[in-house]
């Protein structure tokens, strides 16, 4: 779909100054697209989930200016994400799926060998014109746990939020304080036998300043959560505008767990737990080494 | 007269374009009896056709004359246009009186040809709906209810009923030589979409449809069975490898602009559909492959043939 917004944004590049512009139009980044198998690519090019190389080679110039002059993404240890089917789980934050965008950004534009990872995103980004395409041709998927076994069973890359919809909408004081986790990454997991890689993302959770999460607006937008920031209503929808934080991505030891996914609870949860505690551990670390919010 | 493997074969809705496809290749193999209440236009000799309302209490004479080894049952409408009372009970009992008279006669196989629009487009849709996926249709849609309704009144028969052979197939949008919503839509000249949304679809040629419900006729297949056709493919790319442009709308301005038309009895696309091209409802087709040996013989490229050659035409 060529959309006009895209070609203003194409436009608006070509003023910028050729530093930044060498950045986002980078053919090394743009050639990896073709190191990526095609062999899952349907008649017009399409894979089932709805991803396009093609049409990711068109917006790949949109995600390199995000990824590496918006937000300055910085990555650590990405090489210890190995090669098989992997689950990647990360700290969830930002009232807008940003940090799923990013994360899956760096496994193509830093790892060592570029794949597409699928990130599982909510339910209501469908219902969203534009960014439900956007997210589509990227590779991005519902998280069904249809999609995520179907994903791990041909060996694809997944990036899951455990935190679901409660880390996302988030209020500022919480910050970097991982709520509950889900279970449903770990029984997956274990049924497909997949690597458990923590991530965690330090910057996102600053993006947005949400002061309040106001439940009588996000019922009457059918969302799932409604932040209020400072500039907003203040600003109007430029109220919800992610700030250009830096984003660090810091990638743990893998982890492998086995067992029966049909286990009692107690038993998932203690490994859950294992990952959560993890997690928590590599976002210390990230605040820790972190000087500065912006840079 | 009881069910018979070697009787004839019962075609319920065989006026329609699917229903005669049906019936030209189905009468090579086995006696065809066609009911309808459309009128068959120059049916093949050996086809005897009963210009006859499902409902009607003259249907179970034909059921009583002759051995009949199967029912295959295409009598279900979708037509939003029509009055809502006259949908429901043309659907529904006439399913119900199908069903009735398939195991008054023991009948040993009944085909019933459902949809996998009975899904329904939800955003939260799995991307590949199984035959266990609830049918979530109804909520959104009067009128898809009714056909929700029949397809479950299948799935109940085949339960009660583990005698008979039931098969309840569901495929996608089928497209190509027939008039339903889809291929018409395919047919505009500019296709409308909704802005800023390009959800994955998945078509079917008429044809392969065909195949699956003559396929369904051999002894040992029954169950529920998703029928695919080539690989699922965006909204957009099938606009584009038509060759024709698109006309995105903002969502309120189509939804609205639609009901008007609607209004004024100017469209029959019901606007609540647009979800159908908003979100996703496609469909896992292995069971198909590996239970009923299926597998689709028009590929994307065929089906885009026949529509730029349908146009050339004209």
């Amino acid at each position: 779909m060529e959309t006009p917004s895209l070609d203003t944004f194409y436009r608006a590049l070509e003023r910028l100054p050729k530093r930044i512009r060498n950045m986002v139009y980078d053919p090394e980044v743009l050639g990896k697209v073709d190191l990526i198998s095609r062999e899952n690519l349907g008649e017009l090019g399409y894979d089932p989930f709805g991803y396009n190389p093609d049409i990711l080679k068109k917006i790949l110039p949109v995600v390199l200016f995000l990824y590496r002059v918006y937000f300055r993404t910085q990555v650590f240890d990405i090489d210890r994400v190995p090669d098989k089917r992997v689950v990647l789980v990360a700290n969830h934050a930002g009232q807008i799926p940003i940090d799923g965008f990013i994360v899956a950004a760096s496994m193509f534009i830093d790892a060592p060998k570029p794949r597409v990872v699928r990130s599982m995103i909510e339910k209501w980004v469908p219902t969203l014109p534009f960014v439900s395409w956007f997210m589509a041709r990227a590779g991005q998927v519902v998280g069904t746990p249809e999609n995520f076994i179907r994903l791990l069973n041909n060996n694809e890359t997944i990036l899951d939020f455990p935190e679901g919809v409660r880390g996302i909408s988030k209020t500022f004081p919480n910050r970097y304080r991982l709520v509950e986790f889900g279970q449903g990454f770990m029984r997956l997991a274990l049924a497909t036998k997949a690597t458990i890689v923590p991530v965690a993302v330090i910057g996102s959770e600053e993006q947005v300043i949400s002061l309040h999460n106001s439940r009588t607006m996000a019922k009457l937008f059918g969302a799932p959560s409604f932040p209020i920031t400072p500039f907003f209503p203040g600003l109007g929808p430029l109220g919800f505008m992610p700030l250009p934080v830096k984003f660090r991505l810091y990638f743990g030891k893998p982890m492998e767990f086995k067992g029966d996914p049909d286990e009692d609870d107690e038993k998932i949860q203690m490994k859950v737990k294992r990952v959560r505690s993890t997690l928590q551990g590599l976002i210390q670390r990230g605040l820790n080494e972190r000087k500065h919010i912006f840079w | 007269m009881a069910g018979d493997p070697n009787g004839a074969v019962v075609i319920t809705g065989i006026s329609g374009r699917l229903g005669r496809m049906v019936a030209s290749l189905a009468h090579r193999d086995y006696p065809v009896i066609g009911i309808d209440r459309r009128r068959f236009v120059d049916p093949p000799k050996d086809i005897e056709v009963h210009n006859l309302d499902i409902r009607r209490k003259r249907v179970e004479r034909i059921f009583r004359r002759q051995p009949i080894r199967a029912v295959i049952h295409m009598a279900i409408i979708h037509d939003p246009r029509m009055n809502r009372e006259e949908h429901h009970s043309f659907n529904v009992m006439g399913t119900k009186k199908i069903l009735s008279y398939v195991t008054r006669f023991k009948i040993p196989k009944l085909v019933v040809l459902s949809s996998a629009n009975v899904y329904g487009p939800r955003p939260e849709n799995t991307q590949f709906l199984t035959e266990e996926s609830p049918l979530m249709a109804a909520g959104r849609f009067g009128d898809i209810g009714d056909l929700v309704l029949v397809d479950l009144a299948a799935n109940t028969f085949f339960w009660e009923h583990p005698d008979v052979e039931t098969v309840v197939l569901r495929p996608t949008h089928i497209v190509g030589p027939v008039h339903n919503a889809p291929s018409n839509y395919l047919r505009l000249k500019r296709i409308p979409t909704i802005m800023g949304f390009d959800p994955m679809v998945q078509v079917i040629h008429a044809e392969d449809v065909v195949r699956a419900l003559l396929m369904a006729l051999k002894p040992g297949v029954r169950g529920v069975f998703n029928i695919t056709g080539p690989d699922p493919v965006a909204l957009s790319g099938l606009i584009k490898a038509l060759g024709k442009p698109r006309l995105p709308l903002p969502a309120p301005l189509f939804v609205e602009g639609l009901r008007m038309l609607w209004r004024f009895r100017m469209t029959s696309f019901p606007p609540p559909e647009l979800d159908y091209i908003r979100y996703v409802c496609t469909i896992d087709g292995s069971r198909a492959r590996d239970e009923m040996g299926y597998k689709a013989r028009y590929r994307l490229k065929d089906i885009i043939e026949f529509f730029k050659k349908e146009q050339a035409n004209q």
